[in-house]
């Protein structure tokens, strides 16, 4: 099954290293990870999906604690959570079949962020299946798409949450019930501005 | 070791923030943590740090090989229950420590390694003996430092240490460039101390997992108590004789956790898995109920997975998470430090009649009992078995053991009966060969006072044997037996039981260890018959130096019982009574 980790890791040399080299000796193939600045100052944020085991979860996780360096981890699994990813997509496009391209990301709700007299760039966010959506139309053209770049997926959990180390660290500990969220939103091609 | 630490370091010399080179606060960190002794070797690029040595009322001991410094280490520390240190240089002194660290590594065993690495100019230049240490090590330290700056030498051994001992412990590698080590920077020890240790959320004893542990204590009929390495690494053998004692739950121990409860215990059934007695291996197939404390359920211990004590319900008791439901799955899972999750246990737990399964157990014994080694007289044959349980009782088993790997690690499990924690010093996890005769340094140099015996054999003895050096050099009263039996022998019985007696590459070939122990000045003997043994450990005892006795014993003899590869537990291959090779009642 498909598990989605979401770390808090030390801002340092090295880190990314020690998480990544976890996977590699569990002979576990990582297929998406991306990593920034946090809300906290010297800790940045991962999110890390992978396909392993449902019983590898809990010790992939307990493992994953015991790099002194990672300070949070939160198997995601099945709670209800938003997950985004982000893609840049370059096509060829000249001004005849320009008006095609912008019809296609006005349906996508993507954005067109470069114009040249030969080619444009696509920006898109959305859940992974909305951006395969965009790339497959965009296929449909033999060589129109020139270079795609994902970010992979970044994902939090719905609601007020809050873990224990995050609330041990001194983050806000009124732990509020989850609201009831429609599950089926989670793949909707709506976006927030 | 926090406020002691932290005390001695009170009153150590540089109690007020001052300046100091690298080098320097090196060794003013030691000597802070409470360090006296370390183990290493010296080299370009951890000079500066040597060259500091002489301020320091730390002992240095120089090794011959860096692999034998990390060993001493791990020696060192299973030993005396302190953190070990090892130096060594740059490149190939800091990969020679690898397989000493990944020892440590697999045995939980609190051990700092510092090396010294090129200038931070030149680090990822291929300079000269520049090799990427903390890469090397990343898989086999429980955690390592990368250090360029000279302010941060302090507050990252600091840290190191913290990390060496807390939790499950495990070796730390600190890797300090030779800028770093020459720059000066003001040395406070008290402001290096790290911060509190981070909360770990999946450590979790709860109410009700104590209730359901009590509960299933209770309602047991057939329990056995799993005791590992987690009880002399938690100092939680007060704790587990209360529970055994309470229960009547009889004790089968790993091979680490020989010591941790004593073997003259009348509950006390000997060691599990592999090569544990019938008996035992049996009692844990047929329980119902497992109370594992301290241990990992490793594979030499349970066999075959899907056919492992299928009958029993399960109580984990173990300080790491990661180790839950690994290999067998828990019912129970009290993931917190053990002798404070027994401390809880315990008075849940009321006294019960344990007289029905006792007895099964003990009647279980009869054959297995009579064909053992140490029930028969002298053949004229030497067994290894034979020189092991009278090294043991000729010793009052009170000295401590180091062994290397292979048949003779195995024959020590069963033969030599450890009252004392921390008395058996053996590589169980990586089964690393060459680890005795270092090891052993570490022990002695640790507990001086202690009368301390290497067991190796005679392919082990040989991957580090250079150490004899150290040893003359030391000025070290430790005596070796090497159980001489012309083959790597454990190899060679995999190879009789498995690959149709194919001795390819198992004879051996070695020097006169007697000859060579001489050349470095140390006495020996050697003994073909067991009506020699006695007065030649006795020999071995009394003489004021290293003693070495090379023990030419049967060469084909084979460990017994034992548990093939990927077969369940129950299912042992057990000591034949016929083959002449063998001890049997034939050899009367």
């Amino acid at each position: 099954m498909k598990h989605t980790f979401v770390a808090y890791v030390e801002d340092l040399p090295g880190v990314l290293t020690r998480v990544a080299s976890l996977f590699r000796r569990l002979n576990i193939n990582i297929n998406s990870l991306t990593v920034g600045r946090s809300e906290r100052p010297g800790l940045s944020r991962l999110t890390l999906v992978c396909e392993a085991s449902a019983e590898a979860g809990d010790r992939i996780r307990a493992s994953l604690f015991k790099l002194e360096n990672v300070v949070d981890v939160d198997d995601i699994a099945q709670a209800p959570s938003v997950t985004r990813e982000l893609a840049l997509i370059k096509v060829a496009a000249t001004p005849r079949n320009r008006a095609q391209i912008f019809d296609l990301v006005e349906v996508f709700r993507a954005r067109i962020v470069d114009l040249t007299s030969e080619s444009l760039m696509i920006e898109m966010t959305g859940v992974e299946s909305k951006i395969e959506g965009l790339i497959e139309v965009l296929r449909e053209d033999e060589g129109r798409i020139l270079e795609i770049c994902r970010s992979g997926k970044m994902t939090m959990r719905r609601g007020h949450h809050t873990s224990s180390v995050l609330k041990a660290m001194g983050a806000g500990s009124d732990e509020r019930p989850l609201p009831e969220i429609d599950l089926a939103d989670e793949h909707a091609a709506v976006e927030p501005d | 070791m926090g406020s002691n630490a932290d005390n001695q370091a009170s009153n150590a010399r540089h109690a007020t923030p001052t300046p100091l080179t690298g080098a320097e606060i090196v060794w003013a960190t030691l000597v802070g943590e409470g360090v006296t002794d370390v183990f290493g070797y010296p080299g370009g690029a951890i000079l500066p740090v040597y060259d500091a040595l002489r301020k320091f009322p730390i002992h240095h001991t120089l090794v011959r090989h860096e692999q034998g410094a990390a060993h001493m280490a791990d020696g060192y520390a299973r030993a005396s229950g302190k953190v070990g240190v090892a130096v060594a240089t740059s490149g190939p002194g800091a990969t020679n420590l690898v397989t000493g660290i990944a020892t440590a590594m697999l045995d939980s065993i609190p051990v700092v390694c510092i090396t010294g690495n090129v200038s931070s100019k030149v680090l990822g230049t291929d300079a000269f003996q520049e090799v990427d240490i903390t890469g090397i090590t990343l898989p086999v330290t429980k955690h390592n430092f990368l250090v360029s700056k000279t302010e941060d030498i302090a507050p990252a051994l600091r840290l190191a240490f913290q990390i060496a001992q807390s939790g499950r412990p495990g070796p730390v590698l600190v890797d300090i460039t030779k800028d770093a080590q020459q720059g000066t920077a003001i040395f406070d020890f008290a402001a290096a101390k790290p911060k509190a240790y981070r909360p770990h959320p999946m450590l979790h004893v709860d109410e009700a997992g104590l209730e359901k542990a009590a509960e299933l204590i209770r309602n047991s009929k057939q329990p056995v108590i799993l005791a590992g390495h987690g009880i002399s690494e938690s100092g939680a053998m007060d704790q587990v004789r209360a529970l055994a004692e309470r229960t009547q739950i009889p004790v089968a121990l790993t091979l680490l956790g020989l010591g941790a409860f004593p073997a003259s215990h009348p509950l006390n059934l000997g060691m599990m898995g592999m090569h544990g007695e019938v008996w035992v291996n049996d009692a844990i197939q047929n329980a119902d109920l497992l109370i594992a404390c301290g241990m990992r359920f490793d594979d030499r211990v349970t066999g075959k997975l899907a056919s492992y004590a299928t009958k029993a319900k399960k109580i984990h008791i173990e300080i790491d998470p990661a180790e839950i439901n690994k290999n067998v799955k828990a019912d129970v899972a009290l993931v917190g430090d053990l002798r404070e999750v027994l401390e809880e246990l315990l008075p849940r737990i009321a006294g019960r009649d344990g007289t029905a399964w006792l007895k099964t157990i003990a009647a279980s014994k009869g054959e297995s009992a009579v064909h053992d080694i140490k029930n028969l007289p002298d053949s004229g044959h030497l067994y290894a078995a034979h020189v092991v349980h009278d090294l043991w009782r000729l010793t009052a088993g009170e000295a401590i053991v180091v062994t290397d790997v292979g048949q003779h690690q195995m024959w020590e499990a069963q033969y030599f009966h450890h009252e004392e924690p921390r008395s058996l010093v053996t590589s169980g996890g990586l089964g690393t060969m060459g680890f005795a005769l270092p090891a052993a340094i570490g022990a002695k140099t640790a507990r001086p006072a202690k009368e301390v015996w290497v067991i190796a054999g005679d392919g082990g003895f040989q991957m580090t044997a250079a150490e004899l050096s150290t040893i003359v050099q030391e000025g070290l009263k430790i005596n070796i037996a090497i159980i001489n039996n012309g083959y790597l022998g454990m190899v060679r019985q995999w190879q009789e039981f498995f690959y149709e007696r194919n001795y390819e590459s198992t004879p051996l070939v070695s020097p006169d260890f007697v000859k060579l122990a001489d050349a470095h000045g140390i006495a020996g003997l050697a003994v073909k018959t067991r009506s020699e043994v006695e007065s030649a450990v006795t020999a071995a005892r009394k003489a004021p130096g290293a003693f070495l006795l090379n023990f030419m014993v049967e060469k084909e003899d084979s460990v017994y019982p034992m548990i093939p590869v990927g077969s369940a537990l129950h299912e042992m291959i057990r000591r034949p009574g016929k083959n002449p090779l063998i001890e049997s009642s034939k050899d009367n």
